[in-house]
């Protein structure tokens, strides 16, 4: 591998990475605060890209207009499931919030099948995604330039918003003691409401600009991004926003590279993540910039 | 009579009921219904596995998929017959021990006990590293691991011919087979749920740290339930490998733990009988069910066949059934001997005595 085949897969790998870091802020904000995985998070990545694509190749919107109207409708979704399906199981035992979660998701794959059908849509990307950049002999996508880009943009953003605004604080109280932040007169169901917004709109950017990555959309086209992203939550350390990002840039580059440097293991490339999750789980369960959570009693 | 006495001797003539009955039915009922009937033992092979994980030791898997699709290679593997495995792997020659031998019939039961030994070390393999941390992580690594176990079947294809799968498994799989795993199953789980391992495994499924200061091995007991389900699993993979006569990896895909999920739910968490009834009721109901996803015509009225429309009820009632029916049909409780008995039974054997740590009756 010479050097600009390194500089071009380790452009593939940032863009990937960033898309990961973007779903996989929304799992660590959700466990961060109720403690359980949000298995729909993956599908609700899944109907941002589809709100895109029904704006855009249907209905004809401008994409800026149709890009914050999908990711708006996409938190909504997102409020929508934390009020019917999460919020009544919230007080049951742990396993009951996660077989929950895995309903809501399975309902949203299946819902996607029975209303717009198994087989994939071409989605339309705008051109400035399809542009070609030449840097030396490297030959770069514009979705590789980016995607990364747009991702930081919101990821500052996001930032902003968590540590910040007094919404983010708050959201930063419920997170450490749910309880408390009760007592000191906080409405605890509208933080978590706006945490689901916050993860949903971050997982309509990365459903976007995904299907700008790979311009092929189907009801299940959530199940393998999602589930790496929740990896690289656990690689980051769950619970941590910047965490998360470094997690997801760490899956991203391990991906790419993986195939890049032995084309033969392209069939093992989600095997090798697994490998990844049960190498971090045995070695360090808190991920990288994990605190360790002593359980009170 | 003393009362275990008359339970063994009550159990006795029930599983000779149950065998006549079965073999009436072998005898008069068409092979279709048969077929049914058989898939139904299978299911609850399945589903109280995954209840020993779930609803008894409280710890959420979402890979029995995985660990039956690992016995059912096993036992595709060791009972496909020698000229049938060198017509099945034509684009790669098949790897070496499983080209040089294959079972006879009589070593069906061997076979299964293999494919459950391959789903025990699959459970182990994940177990170990996830088992020590909080809960969550086991969903997750399991969910991951299942999903592997179909890339590896699409790939290792000197091993499970890829995609294409295998065709021409032995159909061993009678319904006296299905019967006896499903009994053996029945037997050592309720067994395994009344000892002082599964009582251990209750407890730490309602509370953690309070198992732990009592000073039970959380780790230890949570590894036993789930190697103790990666086996039934396993098994239950094989007999239904078996029993369909090919395996590919879309045979065990996620549909099927979601399946289980339905089942254990509905039959309720931590209940074996229940598991064994909505198990039955399901393969059932699944087979009456077709006509939802294929085209109905009622003369003017025509409604095109859509599929997913199951997945999507099914999905749909595990969601409402969370929200509002957690306990579902049966809670924790079993029917036993002692509530057959205060019913039906003698005057003296009236009340229902619960005692802690054992088995609550109605």
């Amino acid at each position: 591998m010479n050097a600009s085949v390194f500089f071009q897969q380790l452009i593939n790998g940032m863009s990937l990475g960033s898309l990961y870091a973007l779903l996989a802020i929304g799992y660590t904000m959700v466990y961060g605060i109720l403690r359980f995985i949000n298995f729909a998070h993956s599908d609700i990545f899944m109907v941002g890209a589809y709100f895109a694509f029904f704006s855009i190749v249907i209905f004809r919107i401008p994409w800026p207009i149709a890009a914050i109207l999908s990711i708006g409708l996409t938190a909504l979704v997102g409020m929508a499931i934390d009020r019917v399906a999460y919020r009544p199981v919230r007080d049951a035992p742990r396993i009951s919030a996660l077989i929950t979660a895995v309903g809501v998701s399975s309902f949203l794959e299946n819902l996607g099948l029975v209303t717009v059908g198994a087989r994939p849509k071409a989605f339309e990307s705008p051109s400035f995604m399809s542009k070609l950049f030449h840097i030396g002999d490297a030959a770069i996508t514009g979705v590789a330039i980016w995607v990364p880009v747009i991702t930081l943009g919101f990821l500052i953003v996001m930032m902003y918003i968590v540590y910040k605004t007094k919404v983010g604080m708050a959201m930063r109280a419920v997170s450490t003691d749910i309880d408390a932040t009760r007592l000191m007169g906080v409405d605890v169901d509208k933080v978590i409401s706006y945490t689901f917004a916050l993860g949903s709109a971050l997982a309509a950017v990365g459903g976007i600009l995904w299907a700008c990555k790979y311009p092929k959309i189907s009801p299940l086209m959530g199940v393998y991004p999602g589930w790496k992203a929740f990896t690289a939550a656990v690689v980051g350390g769950i619970g941590s926003i910047p965490g998360a990002m470094i997690g997801g840039f760490i899956i991203g580059l391990i991906e790419v590279m993986t195939v890049a440097i032995s084309p033969g293991l392209s069939g093992y490339r989600d095997g090798v993540i697994f490998l990844v999750l049960v190498i971090f789980l045995l070695l360090r369960p808190t991920g990288i910039l994990g605190e360790t959570l002593k359980e009170k009693v | 009579m003393s009362d275990k006495s008359r339970k063994t001797f009550l159990m006795i003539i029930f599983l000779c009921v149950l065998f006549i009955l079965v073999w009436v039915s072998d005898k008069f009922l068409d092979e279709y219904t048969m077929r049914v009937i058989r898939t139904g033992l299978i299911y609850i092979i399945a589903a109280i596995s995954y209840n020993l994980i779930n609803g008894i030791a409280g710890q959420f898997s979402l890979g029995p998929n995985g660990f039956m699709a690992l016995g059912g290679y096993m036992v595709a593997l060791l009972m496909l017959p020698l000229e049938q495995k060198k017509f099945v792997w034509f684009l790669k020659p098949l790897i070496w021990p499983f080209n040089s031998f294959s079972f006879t019939k009589a070593f069906f039961p061997l076979a299964i006990f293999f494919g459950g030994m391959a789903g025990a070390l699959g459970a182990l393999v994940v177990g170990f590293p996830t088992l020590r941390l909080r809960g969550d992580y086991l969903a997750i690594a399991t969910f991951g691991f299942s999903q592997i176990i179909i890339v590896l079947a699409n790939n290792l294809i000197s091993v499970t011919n890829g995609a294409l799968g295998i065709k021409g498994v032995p159909e061993y799989a009678n319904i006296y087979w299905c019967l006896a795993w499903a009994i053996i199953t029945v037997l050592f789980t309720t067994n395994l749920a009344n000892s002082s391992y599964g009582r251990a495994m209750k407890s730490i499924r309602d509370d953690e740290i309070a198992a732990e200061s009592m000073g039970i091995s959380i780790f230890k007991h949570k590894l036993l339930a789930f190697v103790v389900s990666g086996f039934f699993a396993g098994v239950s993979g094989g007999l239904m490998t078996s029993l369909i006569t090919t395996i590919s990896p879309s045979l065990f895909s996620f549909t099927m733990t979601f399946n289980l999920l339905i089942i254990i739910v509905l039959g309720g968490l931590g209940s074996i009988t229940g598991s064994v009834i909505t198990a039955f009721a399901f393969a059932i109901l699944s087979e009456l069910l077709r006509f939802v996803e294929s085209p109905i015509n009622l003369g003017p009225i025509y409604i095109p066949g859509i599929a997913g429309m199951r997945m999507l009820v099914f999905s749909f009632l595990l969601v409402v059934l969370m929200i509002f029916y957690r306990r579902g049909i049966f809670g924790e409780k079993e029917l036993s001997w002692d509530w057959v008995l205060s019913r039906f039974g003698s005057k003296n054997h009236q009340g229902v005595k619960v005692c802690p740590g054992k088995t609550e009756h109605f």
